[in-house]
């Protein structure tokens, strides 16, 4: 299959490696990788803040550079999340009959990386090896809005030499949310902190999601700690091989 | 004109949040008891094997309701008249206040009765009263707890969660001369007990809200946990209810419904202790005079939103507040309205207008734990972003909020998406700029702007050395 790389501009400018690893892992499961090089941001953090008419263009800009992929690919559920959740209402609203037209045209072959695997593939054993205690943190987005259900610890529980260790209380929000961040920067640290603590008790070396933006928000407040547990994204563990072991 | 104090923030969310994170006690007291509640809403909840198709009936009727609330309420009205009660219209609060005063007034009573509402307090009732010599005692148990506090309600359905028992024990103590008493809830209870009993039996007039109000038979449903609601709606002689009127149901067989999803996901019971249900009023039985106050306050406003209208499905269970990630560590209090957590955050600003209540709809990371156990599935997350454009929109429309630092940021941050090169361009910027502040991969700290508050606790990351895309063409 042909699939088109939708970066997301937070992995391109911030986590490349995220992009490189999941180049790597879709050309070693033989798919053609194509990156256009016209594309920048989804738009989430505009629509999020309430910045919809900012967001309406890079929406427009988004179903301009995907429109005729065979499959969009994306390491960041909740940019995908965007996509399939409101970029047809934010069309709708813009009362242009095209753009609603090419967003219904697009929206169906854009996927999340473990979703694309596990759901549109049927692969759950990537051959990855990864020798290091992980554990997951299932991003909001992951689990309420794009019900990726268990797909990405099909994923992980398949993974050569990885000891998966389940994170208590799992569900709660890592307290990212976007600007949320920053404009409620003590209630967001303060969900951090629970979250953190979660991490700590599995001893895991790794904590993974399928989101950088989260694993920003964890491992910053785990670096800040220098608490000695990394966070890494799934692409990344699955691209990871004997031959060329990821850290 | 209109009384919207009870709902209106005095200083953002984020500030009144601040002060609040800091309070230990608050975040147990409210860790241990949302948690509880929690475990006690799943574990019914995941009894019913229809339970989605529950929430979707529920979500079905009130929208039915909503769209021909014009008919339904001259309905309610008509029926209720039927059935020997009275109707009283009330554009807003002070209308409604207004209204009941002169009520109470007529009747020459100087005390009256109140049923857990939060409507009333919406109105600012009891406030309204005591400027006009009359006197309301709170009935339900943790109202009364705030009451003799001087305190607003920090949860919808349990007003004193912000308090454990000790502090309970203290606040009866030092109020009503209690002495030897222990912090046992058995103990408390008969503290207020005695002391409502007294009130019960003596005063001539009730006030309550209303959870249902039946448009085709005029009935009004108040469903409670300790019988102080009946003690209020069966003994005086004049029982005035209060009611929002988006808490309207259509017919009486919607009740079968609403009477599944209200306590399992409000108290996490299968069924409310008490179910008190009247039509009119029955010579000989229960009070003599029955009153219905319908309230706006706002709530056509609402109406009129079609993204936002969803709010007004809410049957004000609690469950959202229960499950938020943000009201768990903030407390109801930091959202400076009697309605507070997520459904407040959508609800206040739609109510008061968002002009007045700007932070609300920013006071959540959109992650979704709410609209999961909505009974009447209120897409909260949907609202708050519909809401945070309208602040947006707002605050442009004047020449200080078009030409704020985040206005202006992100109307450049879509500026440079909207083209390649100039995002290439803006990247490569960005990486030059960071150089001072990158130590060994990190950002430590950002001395200004908005993500200084992310450095405040949290380390960053900085722009790659190699971005994606230069990466991809090299390897070209």
């Amino acid at each position: 299959m042909k699939v088109s790389l939708f970066i997301t501009c937070f992995n391109d400018t911030i986590f490349p490696e995220t992009g490189r690893a999941t180049v790597r892992l879709l050309e070693r499961l033989g798919h053609e990788v194509d990156f256009p090089l016209e594309q920048t941001c989804c738009g989430q953090m505009h629509f999020n803040t309430g910045y919809q008419e900012e967001a309406l263009v890079l929406a427009r800009r988004f179903v301009k550079v995907f429109g005729g992929a065979e499959a969009v690919v994306a390491p960041s559920v909740s940019c995908v999340g965007l996509v399939r959740d409101s970029y047809l209402p934010l069309a709708e609203e813009s009362g242009d009959a095209e753009l609603v037209a090419a967003v219904r045209a697009v929206v169906p072959r854009v996927y999340e990386l473990s979703e694309f695997l596990v759901k549109v593939l049927g692969v759950e054993d990537v051959g990855a090896y990864y020798p290091h205690r992980v554990t997951y943190h299932p991003t909001c987005h992951s689990l309420r809005a794009m019900r990726l259900g268990d797909a990405p610890l099909r994923l992980l529980r398949a993974v050569r030499g990885l000891e998966l260790v389940e994170l208590p209380e799992a569900t709660e929000c890592c307290g990212f949310g976007g600007t949320f961040a920053v404009k409620n920067a003590d209630t967001s640290v303060a969900m951090l902190g629970d979250k953190v603590r979660s991490v700590l008790t599995t001893r895991a070396e790794v904590c993974s999601a399928v989101d950088n933006s989260c694993l920003m928000q964890i491992g910053g407040g785990l670096h800040r700690m220098r608490a000695g547990v990394r966070t890494v994204h799934l692409a990344e563990i699955l691209a990871s091989t004997e031959e060329e072991p990821a850290l | 004109m209109s009384a919207h104090g009870s709902m209106i923030p005095r200083v953002p969310f984020e500030e009144a949040a601040r002060v609040a994170i800091e309070d230990t006690q608050l975040r147990r007291n409210l860790g241990k008891a949302t948690t509880t509640i929690r475990a006690k809403r799943l574990a019914v909840v995941n009894e019913l094997s229809d339970w989605e198709a529950l929430r979707t009936a529920g979500a079905a009727i009130k929208d039915r309701m909503l769209a021909r609330m014009d008919e339904y309420l001259l309905q309610l009205e008509e029926s209720v008249v039927r059935a020997g009660g009275k109707v009283h219209w009330a554009s807003d609060a002070d209308e409604a206040n207004r209204i009941i005063v002169e009520l109470v007034r007529q009747r020459g009573a100087t005390e009256v009765v109140k049923v857990k509402s939060i409507t009333t307090d919406e109105i600012r009732l009891n406030e309204a009263l005591s400027n006009a010599g009359i006197n309301a005692t709170e009935s339900d148990l943790a109202e009364f707890i705030i009451q003799l506090a001087g305190e607003a309600s920090s949860h919808i359905l349990v007003p004193a969660i912000h308090k454990n028992r000790s502090e309970i024990r203290e606040l009866f103590m030092r109020k009503l001369g209690v002495t030897n008493l222990s912090d046992q809830p058995a103990a408390l209870a008969e503290v207020a007990r005695t002391f409502l009993r007294e009130r019960f039996l003596t005063a001539d007039v009730a006030v309550s809200g209303a959870n249902f109000g039946i448009a085709e038979t005029g009935s009004v449903c108040v469903v409670e946990s300790e019988g102080n609601g009946r003690m209020c709606l069966t003994l005086p002689k004049v029982l005035i209810s209060v009611m929002g009127i988006e808490k309207m149901l259509p017919t009486w067989q919607d009740l079968e419904v609403f009477l599944q999803l209200l306590p399992r996901s409000s108290t996490g019971e299968r069924m409310n202790p008490y179910t008190n249900l009247w039509t009119g009023v029955t010579p000989g039985d229960g009070p003599e005079e029955f009153h219905l106050v319908l309230l706006d306050n706002g709530r056509t406003n609402v109406l009129a939103d079609e993204v936002g209208r969803q709010t007004l499905r809410c049957i004000r269970c609690s469950a959202c507040l229960n499950v938020c990630p943000v009201y768990s560590r903030t407390g109801g209090h930091s959202y400076q309205s009697v309605y507070p957590g997520p459904i407040g955050a959508i609800l206040t600003p739609q109510l008061v207008g968002v002009e007045n209540a700007p932070s609300l709809p920013y006071a959540s990371s959109l992650c979704g734990a709410c609209y999961e156990v909505c009974p009447v599935k209120i897409n909260i997350p949907e609202v708050l972003v519909h809401l945070r454009g309208k602040v947006v929109r707002e605050k442009r429309s004047r020449l200080r909020g078009r030409y704020s630092p985040e206005s202006l940021g992100l109307r450049a941050l879509g500026w440079t998406f909207s083209d390649a090169s100039r995002y290439e361009r803006a990247q490569r910027t960005g990486r030059r700029a960071q150089k001072p502040l990158v130590n060994n991969g990190w950002i430590e700290r950002v001395p200004g702007g908005a993500l200084s508050g992310w450095t405040g606790a949290r380390d960053l990351r900085p722009i790659a050395q190699q971005t994606f895309r230069e990466w991809w063409k090299e390897r070209k």
